[in-house]
């Protein structure tokens, strides 16, 4: 869906006078985490942004790994804009806009090292466990990517690994051990900034991130940027991302601890109707 | 062995709990939650907007237009995200289900989209799709004659039960399982949707699908109370 010039022009204006609803350019909307939408996922979340809301899954398999990797786990992060979140996405294969969302996810997950790998490999060279992280928007109010993120870390730390009958080379769903996923203690996070003019702003809405002419995503895990992606045509000065980089660290610090909150409510939240 | 005890205690023409819910997505002109105890589907209803391609359009009245689909982690074994031939099979006859009670005579030229996903899957999944479909349609204000309300029955060896699970559609002592969905016109009463397989006498199929149409007015009347409770 294209906005109309005369709705971009009025979000643009009201981002140079730093006016948004209810929020300041650096305020993010509020996070709200359900784990376990589907029991048959060994891992699943519902992150909701605002209005954005996101589901991802975890599902693991027993597969052979990569040559070049032989004593670890493999991960394929996929995200569907599915026509049922938003006007604007149709049906059919993953389109740009989703493939990169889930390419810069998967980065984040794999590069922060947030899972140990090699903890999931079965037999060098023979056996390990695939894991497959789904990702699907369920109602798109802008800022899909860093949604995901949060999303996909928490479908992670809701995961149980699944039974494996070594002998008959099964994967026994529907029996879940309790072992969670070899997962790092830190949580990385995706952030994404913006840039309308010379201001700079975070988790937008629909219509502002449709307003906004550049943008680029950080993925962090403990202060340190582990997966970056410059996106769309607007250039930044040098100046503007030494700005950006300043206030990202101190931001992803903020935000990382809103999120490991976020998560850990919901885990009790899930205890507790178990 | 005669089936004499359901899987899950329930009695042979009870339904698992059923909840729904509308308004669950904020972006869709209608939208709306149902659930048969742990097979949960939300439907989203988009329109009526101008049908693309222009070659599509019927310049008569408003397209129905129903995509059905399973998220990938919404069954035990992973399915590849994106649609199946299944899914393109049920979401037509969702679509079959749905339109006798949708009139788009008012709309030429224009789609209205259904598209529903299913949550998590222990069978009955079609079913809970029209239901969710129904409830969201009407919660989109698109005119209706009727609502819809769907239910599957299945014939355990000899014995019809109502809102049938996984563990039954797999059941294979004597007959062994017959799987079979119905949808009605809620108020009206007539067949809008009806498959099945296994192996079944055409008059126990006709004992079930009555059986079927008893069930549907409890579904109906959760439909109409949801739709009453709407904040918006």
């Amino acid at each position: 869906m294209m906005i109309s010039n005369l709705t971009k022009k009025r979000v643009h204006d009201y981002l140079l006078e730093g006016k948004r609803e209810g929020r300041g350019l650096l305020d993010y909307r509020e996070i709200e985490i359900e784990l376990g939408v589907s029991k048959n996922a060994e891992g699943s979340a519902r992150v909701k942004v605002g209005k954005t809301e996101v589901v991802a899954g975890v599902k693991l398999d027993v597969t052979e790994p990569y040559t070049d990797h032989e004593d670890e786990g493999t991960l394929i992060t996929t995200l569907e804009l599915l026509p049922l979140s938003s006007p604007r996405f149709e049906a059919g294969p993953p389109k740009i806009e989703a493939i990169e969302i889930a390419r810069i996810v998967d980065r984040e997950v794999r590069e922060s090292k947030f899972i140990d790998f090699k903890k999931l490999c079965i037999k060098k060279g023979e056996k390990v466990w695939g894991i497959f992280l789904d990702i699907f928007s369920i109602n798109d109010d802008g800022n899909l990517l860093d949604a995901a993120g949060i999303a996909a870390v928490a479908a992670l730390r809701n995961a149980k690994m699944p039974k494996y009958d070594e002998k008959e080379d099964k994967v026994e769903y529907g029996e879940l051990t309790n072992k969670g996923m070899p997962l790092n203690k830190e949580t990385p996070i995706i952030l994404t900034f913006h840039k309308i003019g010379n201001k700079i702003f975070i988790d937008p809405g629909q219509e502002e991130e449709k307003a906004s002419e550049g943008r680029i995503s950080f993925g962090f895990l403990d202060g340190n940027i582990n997966a970056c992606q410059k996106g769309n045509d607007a250039p930044l000065k040098l100046e503007e991302l030494s700005e950006i980089l300043e206030t990202a660290e101190k931001k992803a610090e903020e935000m990382t601890e809103k999120i490991d909150k976020a998560i850990e409510k919901a885990l009790k939240a899930r205890e507790n109707r178990k | 062995m005669a089936y004499t005890k359901r899987f899950d205690g329930r009695k042979f023409d009870e339904t698992r709990d059923i909840k729904a819910e509308v308004g669950i997505i904020p972006n869709a002109d209608g939208s709306a939650m149902f659930a048969f105890g742990d097979t949960v589907a939300v439907a989203a209803v988009y329109g009526p907007k101008i049908m693309h391609p222009q070659h599509s359009q019927d310049p008569k009245k408003g397209t129905l237009r129903v995509t059905y689909d399973m998220l990938s982690f919404s069954v035990p074994e992973r399915k590849k995200p994106g649609p199946s031939r299944r899914s393109q099979e049920i979401s037509k006859v969702t679509e079959w289900a749905l339109s006798p009670v949708v009139n788009l005579d008012e709309f030429p030229n224009t789609v209205v989209d259904v598209h529903i996903m299913i949550f998590q899957a222990n069978a009955s999944t079609r079913c809970a799709g029209i239901n969710a479909a129904a409830i969201a349609l009407a919660h989109a204000g698109v005119p209706m004659s009727d609502l819809v309300s769907s239910v599957s029955v299945g014939k355990m060896d000899e014995t019809i039960v109502v809102d049938v699970i996984k563990e039954e559609e797999d059941y294979e002592e004597g007959e062994g399982a017959t799987d079979i969905a119905t949808a009605f016109t809620s108020n009206s009463g007539k067949l809008t949707l009806l498959q099945l397989d296994g192996k079944i006498s055409p008059k126990k199929l006709d004992e079930a699908v009555e059986k079927a149409r008893d069930a549907c007015k409890k579904i109906y009347e959760l439909q109409k109370k949801t739709l009453k409770e709407a904040k918006e």
